[in-house]
């Protein structure tokens, strides 16, 4: 499944074995990894590795088996089969190196909101042991970098929903962990917040030696992330950049308006031997590298062109080609699945 | 609670790279950062009891209601048959008792507010055991629900008990000892159930019966025999009673009042020491204090 990574998370890997020996050039590794919960196949055995340094996504619909995979990873579920080292550490064997070495923020807040947002943190710290006096310093610094330095006295029942994210994100990175998970990080969240968690992620991934994992099921922002892999029905589909992905797909797709759109298809299939079509009053076509294709195609159509649009494929595309559905319509077939278990389960007990 | 304004504009404002990145090191798990654990979740305990302004107020009340209430509205029916003791000193040890089980049974509740909020994860994620957290949980509580044993001990002079420092160093001993088994048996309970509101409804129907078998509020000589046998197997007697023994043993009350009011627990006629039963409700909470951890270990 897996292909090279890109060039920068290949680089800051470099980088970082070069300063620090000790430090496993795969932060994550893991193979044949399953989970079954009674009949349900949550994860059917996926297989990765994650480069050390890496901003790496899930992306798949709801229930696509993101969550337990995490868990498994973080230690909390044990799985069914295979196996998955942690910053060096087996996850079912060396649990508590495993734990020393990541920090976590789930989709669900776990925050004590009768505490305040320092003692949140110093509790956290100290159930990670951070020695006393580095406490104060690195509260300092994460709480900076979420802008809640100013808030530490509050209580966190006070905070809204992007307060308390950003919190967890900062107390995620009380223990300088070296893998950080993020689950759904950005869910629920308003436009600007999510923009700033992002913000922390690339800040963090420039100023500390981190991987990140985190999972989503927005498309825009899975294009952030170095690789990503596309989960479906708790297997990987696709895994590689963002980039390599969406040029899987192949092609470009380009719209020209001009006065003779009949002329243009014709030249565009004798000059550059593209078989275009009319659409909504446009010519349009598919190309690989549209943008490079845009100036040959002025100066060689010789057709005058009024407007020109080319739009690159999104990982909705990407997700299409790999699944055959779109991840909206695979979360609501997920639903009406639910729900028609969901059913049978109230008529067999009825029975 | 109110949400206030997120400061994201401000912070924006803020040059990140004037704070200088500290690197900590989380060190190996050992019974050291064990025992740190178990510290760290006890004083979280406190923390939140401390926070929580109005469960402060409702434990200072509801051991004077029990007392003064219960206690001066059941002497007039019981003037009598008390033998010249006032019925609120005779009912204060199993006031006493009755006080810290309810307090304990609330601070085992958190275990399962934890759960619904989340905050149970952010435990069971750290570098920790799972025994620590049940450790310092019942520890934590058990300190929380001593503290309403304290209250009520600080009014045994309204009650026409004696404030000898004995008494009140082996009642404060025996009250601990309660609350830890209660809050033992609370966690125990608690670790299996995800809703608040079942959690309640089963302590309810477990503690109610407790108390009121237990002998809190009668003495548990002639009794009718179906009740001598629920007595008997009702471990919040063995709790009430060496209480009591202790209470009346400082107490200036005639022999005839002593023996009907204060009779102490027999098994067939032998009557069990009061260290027995201290001991018995020790082993009682430990064991409970191992089913739990047992349970909460082996929940994913």
């Amino acid at each position: 499944m897996r292909r090279t990574p890109t060039s920068d998370a290949l680089r800051f890997v470099d980088d970082m074995t070069g300063a620090n020996g000790n430090q496993p050039a795969i932060a994550i590794a893991v193979r044949g990894l399953a989970k079954n919960y009674d009949e349900v196949e949550a994860v059917r055995g996926v297989d990765f590795e994650v480069a050390a340094g890496e901003v790496f996504g899930f992306l798949g619909p709801n229930g696509a088996g993101k969550t337990t995979t995490i868990n498994m990873l973080c230690t909390l579920v044990k799985p069914s089969a295979g196996s998955a080292t942690v910053a060096g550490h087996d996850v079912v064997h060396e649990r508590d190196d495993v734990r020393r070495n990541i920090g976590l923020v789930f989709q669900d807040p776990t925050l004590d909101g009768y505490l305040t947002a320092e003692q949140n943190l110093r509790l956290h710290a100290e159930l990670y042991g951070v020695r006393s006096d580095l406490v104060v310093p690195r509260m300092q610094q994460v709480m900076t970098m979420v802008g809640l330095w100013e808030r530490k006295d509050s209580p966190v029942g006070t905070f809204s929903g992007g307060m308390r994210r950003r919190l967890e994100i900062a107390r995620g990175l009380m223990h300088s962990p070296r893998v950080l998970f993020l689950d759904e990080p950005t869910i629920g969240l308003d436009p600007q917040t999510r923009r700033s968690i992002w913000a922390y992620i690339r800040e963090l991934q420039e100023r500390e030696e981190i991987t990140i994992f985190m999972t989503t099921h927005y498309m825009d922002e899975a294009e952030w992330c170095d690789r990503i892999a596309i989960m479906d029905h708790g297997e990987i589909v696709a895994l590689d950049a963002p980039e390599t992905l969406k040029a899987g797909v192949g092609t470009d797709r380009v719209t020209i308006h001009t006065d003779d759109d009949e002329a243009t298809i014709a030249a565009l299939g004798e000059r550059f031997n593209i078989e275009a079509r009319r659409s909504e009053g446009a010519v349009s076509f598919g190309v690989p590298a549209g943008e490079a294709f845009v100036p040959r195609l002025f100066s060689e159509l010789g057709i005058p062109i009024k407007a020109v649009n080319v739009s690159r494929p999104t990982l909705d595309d990407v997700f299409m080609s790999y699944t055959g559905s779109t991840i909206r319509d695979a979360e609501e077939d997920q639903a009406k699945h639910r729900n028609r278990v969901m059913m049978q389960m109230m008529h067999g007990g009825r029975r | 609670m109110s949400t206030t304004t997120d400061p994201i504009e401000s912070a924006a404002a803020v040059d990140q790279s004037a704070v200088p990145i500290v690197r900590v090191i989380v060190p190996e798990r050992s019974l050291a950062s064990e025992l740190r654990a178990i510290k760290i979740v006890w004083r979280r305990e406190l923390i939140r009891f401390r926070a929580d302004r109005l469960r402060m107020v409702t434990t200072l009340i509801q051991p004077l209601l029990f007392l003064f209430v219960l206690g001066s509205g059941l002497q007039q029916l019981s003037a009598a048959s008390t033998h010249g003791v006032n019925l609120k000193t005779f009912i204060y040890p199993g006031i006493l008792c009755i006080s810290v089980m309810f307090t304990a049974m609330f601070s085992a509740a958190s275990i399962v507010w934890d759960r619904e909020f989340g905050f149970l994860r952010e435990m069971m994620v750290a570098p920790i055991r799972r025994s620590s957290i049940v450790i310092g949980k019942c520890l934590g509580g058990a300190m929380v629900a001593s503290f309403q044993g304290v209250i009520v001990i600080c009014l045994a002079g309204f009650v026409g008990v004696p404030y000898a420092p004995l008494m009140i160093l082996g009642i404060f001993f025996l009250q601990l000892l309660l609350a830890f088994a209660i809050t033992a048996f609370g966690v125990m309970v608690a670790v299996r159930i995800k809703q608040m509101q079942s959690f309640m409804g089963v302590m309810q129907m477990i503690v109610m019966p407790m108390f009121f078998i237990s002998g809190a509020l009668f003495p548990v000589a002639n009794l009718p025999g179906w009740l001598a046998a629920l007595n008997r197997i009702d471990p919040l007697t063995y709790a009430v009673d060496p209480m009591r023994n202790l209470v009346f043993n400082h107490l200036s009350i005639s022999p005839l009042a002593r023996a009907v009011l204060d009779p102490g627990v027999t098994w067939f006629g032998w009557r069990v020491p009061p260290l027995l039963e201290a001991g018995m409700i020790l082993l009682l909470g430990v064991v409970m204090l191992g089913v739990a951890i047992w349970e909460f270990s082996t929940t994913e």
